[in-house]
């Protein structure tokens, strides 16, 4: 799959598959990266179903309105975002979402972001510029996140150069990965679990009795 | 009243204005995107078509962006929608667990359980 050019891409309705009839809680995380980052090629290869498209509707003016009828309004647009799945388990479904990083994109961010568990920063280190938005907006918000470095090609930069260049803190996990492979995809996901329950844990010390983090 | 059967991914107003009944209003009912709506009623002669679609789609957990996916119609169109037959006890909400209001993170075992999941992948 050409990762180049998928984000743009909407793919037809595949045939459906549905959730298991006693799945009862989905949980989110959120994959953001600029154009051609790979997002949607990341949520596609872990994806137990086709990545799907939707979209939503907001106005220009950037005010976060839940209003449909603004689409009747010249200043109102729509912005797609992509999504995959993955079960986990009888009862919960974690949901990816691929959402563009760009400043402008913001307001659909604060939808998907609400109550989504983490994030996972694509990077194209060609286009390093398109994820400072992103990463600045992340820790602001205190949202739990890791930085993956998308490698279309051999890597010219160390990540030590690319922390650097992010100018990301310390405690931020940094990764390299290939968003067509499957596995590699589901690394970048377990680096961010595993940072989050290193993060959970550290603020519930007492439940450090708990076998640690496989 | 304009009906559109066959489901386009298309942003016309008139249509969307129609498909809500002109409401711009979002149901008091928050929906989370990822939040699992199932079916309690089958779908009656004479509903409003997206709402006969939803039920069907809906007779397994659906999440609500990937019947916005389905239905080829823009999410918050859908959260109104959601809405009506919520009220009128034809599908019932399975909400998200994690409520970031309540805990800025996960518990331990939630997150064990997400890792299991992905481990196994």
């Amino acid at each position: 799959m050409d990762s180049r050019s998928s984000d743009a891409a909407v793919l037809p309705p595949a045939a459906r598959t549905p959730l298991r009839s006693t799945a009862d809680n989905a949980l989110k995380i959120v994959v953001v990266g600029g154009f051609g980052a790979g997002k949607t090629t990341l949520v596609g290869s872990v994806s137990e179903i086709r990545p799907l498209a939707t979209e939503e509707v907001m106005t220009r003016a950037g005010i976060g309105v839940d209003d449909p009828s603004a689409v009747r309004d010249k200043r109102a647009t729509t912005v797609a975002f992509d999504f995959g799945r993955i079960t986990l388990s009888a009862e919960s479904v974690l949901y990816l979402f691929g959402a563009p990083g760009q400043e402008r994109f913001w307001f659909l961010w604060d939808r998907l972001f609400t109550g989504a568990l983490g994030a996972v920063v694509l990077v194209d280190t060609r286009r390093l510029d398109e994820s400072w938005y992103a990463i600045d907006r992340l820790e602001h918000h205190g949202t739990p996140f890791v930085v993956a470095r998308n490698n279309f090609e051999p890597p010219r930069h160390s990540l030590a150069e690319v922390r650097e260049a992010l100018d990301l803190s310390p405690g931020v996990p940094l990764l390299d990965c290939d968003a067509r492979d499957r596995e590699s995809s589901k690394q970048v996901l377990i680096e961010l679990v595993r940072h989050l329950y290193a993060r959970a844990e550290a603020e519930h010390p007492h439940r450090v009795e708990l076998e640690s983090a496989p | 009243m304009t009906r559109v059967g066959q489901p386009a991914r298309d942003d016309d107003p008139d249509r969307l204005y129609t498909v809500t009944g002109g409401r711009s209003q979002a149901p008091q009912h928050a929906f989370d995107v990822v939040t699992l709506i199932v079916s309690e009623d089958e779908p009656q002669p004479g509903m409003q078509s997206e709402h006969a679609r939803i039920l069907r789609l809906c007779a397994r957990p659906t999440a609500v962006v990937e019947v916005a996916a389905e239905l080829g119609l823009p999410v918050s169109v859908v959260k109104i929608l959601l809405g009506d037959l919520l009220e009128a006890g034809r599908i019932t909400a399975r909400h998200p667990r994690f409520v970031p209001a309540q805990a800025k993170l996960p518990d331990l075992d939630m997150l064990k359980q997400v890792l299991h999941g992905l481990q196994k992948l």
